[in-house]
């Protein structure tokens, strides 16, 4: 060992100092939230039609396809003088138990009516047993087609807005020939929703929520690898 | 010498006096410890791109105290195959040279109050420094005796670790204090900073040269057991070492000293090597502007302190064995012969200026040679064992 290579030793010390001047990667995390990304895995939704009618046909395809078995849903016939939902049944008891789901959107895939999708929420606790089974009550959105917060759930301005994310992700049909072009249904209060942009240059991330990791992280990274920081 | 406080007998003035530095110095160390601690955290986390304790108080400074709360009520477990005296003595014992070590810090200058010369340093013995080198061998005990009682492998070798380590350091660190006492002719600590006042060019890193100022501040990283050179606590192999056993109040104790001997020893350099208290007044307050200089120093090599934790890696055993006995040893040891010469004379000077210089070639020499005949005695073994060949695959020769 030369005495070069002991000099360079003290290298790590200009690094240091260095990092004190630089931006922190960390956030005040309750206080403060990161954006999360559109297509985020949270707790599930029951969408409403524009016309406030039922998604849900109680089909049972989401209960099959559950991998953790967490999903218990009946279907019921619709009462002739008063329908939940447009078709011939409905889901007469929707359960799901969030000590078992593993947010995999396996019943996200498997809706054929794109009734069930994820909420962006994951900030959610409970200290019962019995509050972690969401009844169709808890999971079905309001009349202005909003996520219920309940209690325990950490909800902030705006979270409630993309629920659908994953679904709109990617074509139904899985051709990339039908990316970017809508395949589903209206939403109550927020009507059809835009695709996401993909590849395919059509995109308004505004509408979809969509962020771009690249500028949410621009204020960490340096102007010479593209980001913000000088 | 020695105190003037005492110097016409103690009366009742004296003895009061005596007792309010007492306890001003100690609730003062124990404040500093828990700023301390919170600055380390706060700094380093600012190091590593983090926010680091923001919760309890403006800017999370009470977070130690909580720390501390949360730790008082915590289980105090006692293993069962522990000494249990020793056990419960030991984290005393850490916690004691930490504690009187700050005794002869001079924190300001002299004073007068009701016709008493008051120096502002809990006390002045006229052997001073000495009593720095005394407490750091006991503190090794503190060290070695949680490791020995805990009655578990792994505190053991953490504690053997600690003992082998202190005692490698010490001579090191013993020698540049030499330096410092033949600059100043004397051991009082009062003494060793007066010598370096009134300039800054008279501070003992300028006048002995750098050189003893980074062998002490190395020697004494050691000799507390801080990053690069923990390897008692090591966490990644001992899984926390010599307090590995200690819980509760006791572990708090553990770390209290930690942090003390920090602030002790950030105060120590600041004494030995930059002038103490040292530094332009004005004639406002004129007592509280050398409390300031000190406070300043010191809370500056606090800083240097957490700066190389975050910076350096810790070391490997024998890198640490080889730094303390084959580099700072005989560097510091050269030195003193050089600074003891040119304080006789010029002529003595320049003589041990060469002779050193020759002994220091002479020295990289043979570990040259050394080196290059162990490396040789390996590759000679090697070759007895063979090199399994890459491409047939077969067994190689045995």
């Amino acid at each position: 060992m030369g005495l070069l290579d002991d000099l360079r030793f003290f290298g790590g010390f200009k690094q240091t100092l260095k990092q004190v001047v630089s931006p922190r990667v960390t956030t005040e995390y309750p206080k403060a939230k990161r954006p999360k990304p559109p297509r985020l895995h949270g707790r599930h939704v029951l969408n409403r039609y524009e016309d406030g009618m039922e998604k849900c046909i109680g089909c049972e395809l989401c209960a099959a396809v559950c991998p953790a078995d967490c999903i218990y849903v009946r279907g019921a016939d619709n009462p002739e003088d008063a329908p939940v939902s447009p078709g011939e049944r409905f889901g007469f008891v929707y359960e799901i138990n969030y000590l078992r789901c593993i947010h995999c959107d396996m019943c996200v895939e498997a809706c054929p009516t794109e009734a069930i999708t994820e909420s962006k929420l994951f900030e959610f606790s409970f200290t019962s047993r019995a509050d972690a089974i969401y009844t169709r009550a808890e999971l079905l959105v309001d009349d202005d087609g909003r996520p219920k917060r309940l209690p325990w759930e950490d909800w902030r301005e705006g979270e409630d807005a993309h629920t659908s994310g994953w679904m709109r992700a990617t074509a139904p049909s899985g051709a990339a020939a039908y990316e970017g072009t809508v395949q589903w249904s209206g939403e109550l209060g927020y009507g059809v929703r835009p695709p996401e942009g993909g590849q395919s240059g059509r995109r308004d991330d505004a509408a979809t929520g969509n962020i771009s990791i690249r500028e949410v992280a621009a204020r960490k990274i340096p102007v010479r690898l593209g980001g913000k920081v000088r | 010498m020695g105190d003037p406080l005492f110097l016409h007998g103690v009366d009742l003035g004296a003895f009061v006096i005596a007792l309010v530095k007492v306890v001003v110095a100690f609730a003062a160390l124990l404040v500093s410890v828990l700023l301390m601690i919170w600055f380390e955290r706060k700094a380093i986390s600012d190091m590593q791109n983090r926010i680091g304790p923001n919760r309890a108080g403006p800017f999370g400074i009470l977070q130690t105290l909580a720390d501390g709360t949360k730790l008082f009520f915590k289980e105090d477990l006692l293993p069962e195959r522990a000494d249990r005296v020793v056990f419960r003595l030991a984290p005393y014992l850490a916690l004691l040279p930490a504690f009187l070590v700050f005794t002869i810090v001079p924190v300001g200058g002299v004073v007068t109050i009701a016709h008493h010369v008051v120096e502002l340093q809990v006390a002045d013995p006229p052997i001073g420094i000495l009593l720095l080198l005394a407490l750091s061998s006991v503190a090794v005990y503190g060290t070695m005796l949680a490791g020995w009682s805990s009655g578990s492998k792994y505190p053991l070798l953490g504690s053997v670790r600690a003992s082998a380590q202190m005692i490698s350091y010490e001579a090191a660190m013993g020698l540049t204090v030499v330096m410092v006492i033949l600059e100043a002719h004397s051991l009082s600590t009062r003494a060793i900073v007066d010598s370096q006042a009134p300039h800054f060019w008279m501070w003992n890193v300028l006048r002995l040269g750098v050189v003893p100022f980074a062998i002490f501040f190395v020697a004494s990283t050691a000799e507390l057991n801080r990053p690069p050179f923990d390897l008692a606590e090591g966490e990644s192999e001992l899984g926390g070492g010599f307090h590995t056993e200690y819980s509760s109040i006791r572990f708090a104790l553990f770390f209290l000293a930690e942090f003390m001997n920090t602030v002790t020893m950030s105060a120590i350099v600041v004494t030995l090597f930059f002038g103490g208290p040292d530094g332009p007044g004005f004639h406002v307050v004129r007592w509280l502007w050398p409390i300031l200089w000190f406070v300043g120093k010191t809370t500056v090599f606090c800083y240097v302190q957490v700066w190389i934790r975050a910076s350096l890696p810790r070391m490997r055993y024998d890198q640490l064995m080889e730094l303390g006995w084959k580099q700072l040893i005989p560097l510091s040891l050269a030195w003193l012969l050089i600074v003891a010469g040119v304080i006789e004379s010029a002529s003595w000077g320049l003589g041990l200026i060469g002779a050193c210089l020759v002994a220091g070639l002479l020295l990289a020499q043979a570990l040259r040679v050394a080196r290059r005949r162990r490396e040789a005695l390996a590759a000679a073994e090697l070759r007895t064992v063979g090199l399994r060949p890459l491409v047939d695959g077969g067994e190689g020769r045995g």
